[in-house]
């Protein structure tokens, strides 16, 4: 400072500071709070989310494109890869909308034990989801307890297809295996002792003051707002649309069992945990329900031209063996037509478009990915809020993306 | 959708419809049909903004979601893309197939403005198909990598791609190549030429001069 200015005898010369604090932030591709590879490009003012733009893709693996040069059970490990947290659910809308083209119908223990996996399934994505959702806003213990937890479930994945991820266990015609000797009393097992842990888990969240904080009346989006957004599952459901396709348009053996749909009422980031908690409840509810009313039978439809034969039978029996060569080289031919075939994933509805021209491959399969829609809100959702609860609305609205890149 | 394929989804539609005569008579709806209890609907380009926001609207349709747009390509067709909308209405619990056509030069009316949803879905029908959209806002390519040229889920592009990816220890970047295929690419054909031959060779005149396969 000039001596003049300190005797007060010259004004101090006026700076004008532009205090305009706009930025344009990249996220990702690799950060740990994208789930994967995703690149958000933000505008903030301040720390305020002005547009959140993501770029999707890099994972973009062309599945669609690789299904039309497949044969249709050569399609069925591509689904694994899709929503890779929730491989079953994936598997599962292939295989019905195949069956649907085909015309057949799958015995009923294939049916149960197809609801069985489903929502032991959709537990591993909940609880994934739950505790990453905890492990984004520094939550680290739950994230921990939940692995745990999924380890459990995946032994049970493992025990049927012999893979803890990537099962290719559901199948056209029905599931690959039957359910190895013992499996049901293990599940009955672990079915008694998850609500402790669920609870644990709860207790440890729910009333969490930080947590709360995160999440409530974050990210919210209207009813209105999240239909003509098209979502679906849990998101949806939190913004108190009780919408859930094994109850509206049930498959596999949904109309036979009993569970409640929990809704959410303020369609915010807490909501939308919380529903996921409470449908892994439900999901509880179908798993004892299904291991209960599961008969004894085939695991697969028993027209050996769609499913293969038994290993034995093929030791014997010459057709059997001609069975088997034709369908692991040429596969079945599905009459031609159209389907789209929806079940509720996890995520929310996943569906399949397959259209068929008559041969053994698919002409055209588009999968309709459930995360796709969800991520495209999220300009909608984190408009206004701070850089961290953008972070925060990403991990609660459940994306993969494996699946949204397809 | 194949011609042979219509006819017999007509078939089925036969009897009384009172859904189906609703959807008749909106102008602009061509084609009423049902193909193993789904619903499905061709509606004329031009009109398919009007078409789907009254099936937005009205009470009697009420589909309120939009849940997939997609591309599918027949090449042998004059108009070769078809355009699918699959339309879900949670009040109803209904679902509906809109079916468009187009060729590679002309757009389709976007319904981005109908439902918001379908912004990245029509994206992703032009990455992938090459099919522009009318009134869409954001029409930037979504799933394939920037500066990608054709568009993959057409028929006519390779399954292998055009390009592959490498990095260059003396430019030390990642750079782009024509693809270079160790082993000619392998589509195996396992129709076999007994199923696909109705008239045996030499029987052509019997028949009435069918060709052989």
């Amino acid at each position: 400072m000039s001596d003049a200015i300190q005797n007060g005898t010259q004004e101090p010369e006026r700076r004008v500071i532009d205090i305009n604090d706009r930025h344009t932030v990249n996220v990702g591709p690799q950060h740990p709070a994208t789930h994967g590879v995703l690149r958000l490009i933000m505008e903030l003012e301040g720390e305020t989310v002005t547009r959140a733009d993501p770029h999707i893709g890099l994972l973009h693996r062309g599945t669609e494109k690789l299904i039309e040069y497949k044969s249709y059970l050569q399609a069925v490990p591509y689904f694994d890869r899709l929503d890779y947290v929730s491989p079953m659910c994936c598997e599962h809308a292939f295989a019905l909308a195949t069956e649907r083209l085909l015309g057949v119908k799958v015995p009923e223990r294939a049916q149960w034990i197809r609801v069985l996996f489903a929502e032991i399934t959709r537990i591993l994505n909940h609880l994934l989801n739950a505790v990453h959702l905890a492990l984004d806003i520094g939550a680290q213990s739950p994230s921990l307890w939940g692995y745990e937890e999924r380890e459990k479930l995946l032994t049970f994945h493992e025990a049927v297809s012999g893979a803890r991820f990537h099962a290719n266990y559901f199948r056209p015609g029905g599931v690959s295996k039957d359910m190895p000797a013992g499996l049901a009393d293990q599940i009955w097992e672990w079915s008694e002792r998850f609500p402790k842990f669920l609870d644990d888990l709860q207790n440890l969240l729910n009333n969490n003051r930080i947590f709360r904080q995160r999440l409530v009346d974050i990210g919210v989006i209207s009813a209105e707002d999240a239909l003509a957004m098209g979502f679906s599952g849990p998101n949806l459901r939190a913004s108190g649309i009780a919408w859930d396709l094994r109850r509206a348009q049930p498959y596999d053996k949904y109309d036979e069992v009993d569970f409640d749909i929990p809704v959410g009422r303020h369609g915010d980031s807490f909501d939308r945990y919380l529903v996921r908690i409470r449908e892994m409840v439900e999901s509880l509810k179908i798993i004892r329900q299904a291991l209960k009313a599961m008969p004894e039978g085939p695991i697969k439809v028993q027209d050996h031209k769609i499913t293969p034969p038994k290993r034995a039978d093929m030791k014997r029996s010459m057709e059997a063996l001609i069975h088997h060569f034709k369908l692991y080289t040429e596969g079945y031919h599905v009459p031609a037509g159209s389907t789209y075939t929806a079940v509720e994933a996890p995520k929310g509805e996943f569906g399949v478009y397959l259209v068929a021209d008559g041969s053994n491959r698919p002409y055209r399969c588009k999968i309709r990915a459930t995360g796709f829609s969800h991520l495209q809100a999220m300009n909608l959702m984190s408009k206004g809020h701070l850089l961290a609860d953008a972070i925060a609305v990403l991990g609660s609205i459940d994306i993969v993306f494996g699946e949204v890149d397809r | 959708m194949s011609e042979e394929n219509q006819t017999e989804a007509q078939a089925v539609a036969a009897p009384a419809d009172p859904f189906g005569d609703r959807l008749r008579a909106v102008s602009g709806v061509s084609h009423v049909m049902l193909e193993r209890d789904e619903r499905i609907i061709a509606v004329d380009r031009k009109s398919l903004a009007t078409v789907m926001r009254i099936l937005r609207d009205d009470p009697n349709f009420a589909f309120e979601q939009c849940m997939d747009v997609c591309g599918v390509d027949w090449p042998e067709r004059a108009e070769r893309f078809d355009v699918v909308y699959n339309l879900l209405s949670v009040t109803r619990n209904d679902r509906l197939r809109v079916i468009v056509t187009t060729d590679e030069a002309t757009p389709v009316p976007s319904v981005s403005e109908i439902w918001p949803g379908v912004t990245w879905w029509e994206r992703e029908v032009f990455d992938l198909f090459g099919v522009s959209f009318d009134g869409l806002v954001d029409h930037r390519r979504i799933l394939t990598d920037n500066g990608f040229e054709g568009h993959p889920l057409r028929k006519d592009f390779p399954l292998t791609g055009h390009v592959e990816l490498r990095y260059d220890e003396e430019q030390k970047r990642v750079v782009y190549d024509r693809v270079a295929l160790t082993q000619e690419f392998r589509n195996f054909d396992f129709l076999s030429p007994w199923e696909a031959m109705n008239t045996l060779p030499g029987d052509e005149k019997a028949v009435g001069g069918g060709s052989g396969s």
